[in-house]
């Protein structure tokens, strides 16, 4: 019977469920506190007027109501879904071309690849945004080019239309990670598939439409929900760059959670709003896994 | 044939170059106006290079805003980056273990759980858990930008599992056999062999959090704790027109970050790609 017992707490710590929740702790705890409770709490106070330091009051549908009736509201989606739209696949492509041009073995490929890659290293960072902004600023060496060309008295920064070019061009220049991505994926592509259909006579074009993306076709669905979900929720460059403006042109989402949140004090609102885009967010993702089964080859499906 | 192949390869050298050094344009135009006088960095006949080089913008810049100058900043920067890299690597490594080789109850549900926070967009939460922090007191300290890193971070975690399941099972078994136990095969066998994802966890998680801007907007509310990022847009905002010291620190800035690049490039590109695709 002693025996036994000893035995139990041994097996009790080397037992495999003991085991799996002593290394998934971390997780679990962070999980709880970091995202479950949060989110319970984000709830709460999107039905409430919340403000920091105050007491939460219950009302109830009001702040939905509220986010739908505020123009600026309507405006900070319509803005990030253009911002998206023309952001992400531009970045897309930029990558897959990139990791294409970067197939090719030669000695200098990781020279060449790290080189492409820095961008992706220091373009979150405050100081790129801060060198962005005088780039594309009125008097920086961008403007000064189209001034060149003859067309003067443009600047990004002051028109409500070109206002997110920048903004776009700081997104796709780091296309760093999805290029690995893609490079990766093209590696794994079987080589005699293009000998084949370079036999069958088919010109460069078509072996990428026909035979490139299918089999990327996994990599780029990959490669789309991640930047999707990044794009939509781009927050430093605008904050620095463009701070929103002129005349909220480029007041993305989460700047809006941020200003109505933390500059006006409006917590319980501000907790709605996210809920919102939470919402609009899981819907397009969920459209896209959906959709994906129609164009996303598996080479399992075969 | 001969010279003409050698002709294809030598433009495709040359374009590749060519745009590489676009793309890094923006940031060589930053290191060479750090050295420009004020009225050569903007404007409409600004030359590329500087006519005289001057280096008074990084002892100026350096000064920084009041009774904190750039060693603070980078001091503290030093302190949060490190720190939650090495949270990140711990927690990450255990976690991603617990999940791709231990057979516990309730591992689908983690897994699932793991996949919907690493989904799931920060900034949704940036509201709520800043009013936790701000009920613990904790707000105006460096704990909400480290203690969140030792609790696993998805993305990374993600990672390494698919690291580990390319490693050979026969392994854990071969190990289970000599008598160790599961906590020595973490220890003893995957660890060790994790190593090019630790790296570029290292690498990733360092570059991210030195770059962070959100965190510090948030919690750091006391000059004291400003981390670079931070400190520099505050910089900028003082500065004004002064262009000169903002460019010289943005800099200094990124610099951290591309020496790590520099010792750990190899690592990191094959890190990257092996742990986002087999899925």
């Amino acid at each position: 019977m002693t025996e036994k017992k000893k035995m139990t707490f041994h097996d009790f710590i080397h037992n495999d469920n003991t085991v799996g929740y002593v290394f998934a702790a971390p997780f679990i705890i962070g999980f709880c506190f970091l995202t479950l409770i949060p989110m319970a709490l984000s709830l709460y106070y999107a039905f409430c007027n919340y403000k920091i330091g105050q007491e939460a009051k219950w009302v109830g549908l009001e702040n939905f109501i509220n986010l739908f009736k505020d123009a600026d509201f309507g405006n900070s989606i319509m803005v990030t879904v253009q911002y998206v739209l023309w952001g992400v696949p531009l970045k897309l492509i930029f990558a897959l071309l990139i990791a294409m041009l970067l197939t090719k073995p030669t000695k200098l490929q990781g020279l060449y690849r790290a080189i492409y890659y820095i961008p992706s290293l220091i373009g979150g960072s405050v100081a790129v945004a801060l060198v962005w902004k005088q780039l594309f600023g009125s008097r920086g060496p961008i403007v000064t080019m189209i001034k060149s060309l003859g067309v003067n008295g443009f600047n990004f920064f002051g028109s409500k239309t070109w206002a997110f070019v920048p903004l776009i061009l700081c997104n796709a220049w780091q296309f760093g990670s999805s290029m690995l991505i893609f490079a990766s994926g093209l590696k794994q592509i079987p080589k005699d598939y293009y000998e084949a259909a370079e036999i069958d006579g088919a010109g460069a074009f078509k072996r990428f439409f026909k035979i490139t993306l299918p089999c990327l076709s996994p990599i780029i669905l990959f490669n789309l929900l991640m930047q999707l979900i990044s794009g939509f929720m781009t927050f430093t460059q605008a904050q620095i760059i463009t701070q929103g403006g002129p005349n909220h042109a480029t007041e993305y989402v989460s700047l809006f959670i941020f200003t109505e949140g933390f500059t006006y004090g409006h917590m319980g609102y501000a907790c709605a709003a996210s809920w919102v885009i939470l919402l609009i967010m899981a819907t397009i993702t969920g459209v896209i896994f959906k959709t994906s089964k129609t164009w996303v080859f598996y080479e399992a499906d075969e | 044939m001969k010279t003409k192949r050698r002709i294809k390869t030598i433009c495709y050298h040359a374009f590749v170059i060519g745009f590489g050094l676009l793309m890094i344009y923006p940031v060589i135009w930053m290191i060479i106006s750090s050295f420009k006088m004020k009225s050569e960095i903007l404007g409409n006949d600004v030359p590329f290079l500087p006519t005289k080089w001057v280096f008074e913008n990084y002892p100026n810049g350096w000064k920084g805003v009041g009774e904190y100058n750039f060693g603070d900043y980078f001091k503290n920067s030093a302190i949060v980056s490190v720190l939650a890299t090495i949270g990140t690597v711990i927690s990450s490594a255990m976690v991603s273990y617990a999940l791709a080789r231990v057979k516990f109850i309730g591992r689908k549900f983690w897994f699932t759980c793991m996949i919907m926070t690493m989904l799931l967009p920060g900034q949704v939460l940036m509201i709520p858990q800043y009013i936790i922090w701000n009920n613990l007191d904790l707000t105006g300290t460096f704990v909400p930008l480290i203690l969140p890193k030792f609790l696993g971070v998805p993305f990374f975690i993600y990672m390494m599992m698919q690291f580990i399941k390319g490693l050979p099972k026969e392994l854990d078994e071969a190990a289970q056999i000599d008598g160790c136990s599961k906590y020595q095969i973490f220890t003893r066998i995957i660890l060790p062999l994790l190593g090019p994802s630790i790296i570029t966890t290292i690498v990733i998680q360092f570059y991210w959090t030195w770059d962070d801007y959100m965190g510090p907007l948030l919690y750091l509310t006391k000059p004291a704790l400003y981390t670079v990022s931070y400190a520099i847009k505050n910089f900028a905002d003082v500065q004004g027109t002064n262009f000169g010291p903002m460019f010289a620190m943005s800099t200094l800035s990124l610099i951290p970050v591309f020496t790590l690049f520099l010792f750990f490039n190899r690592y990191l590109m094959d890190g990257v790609t092996a742990g986002s695709v087999k899925g």
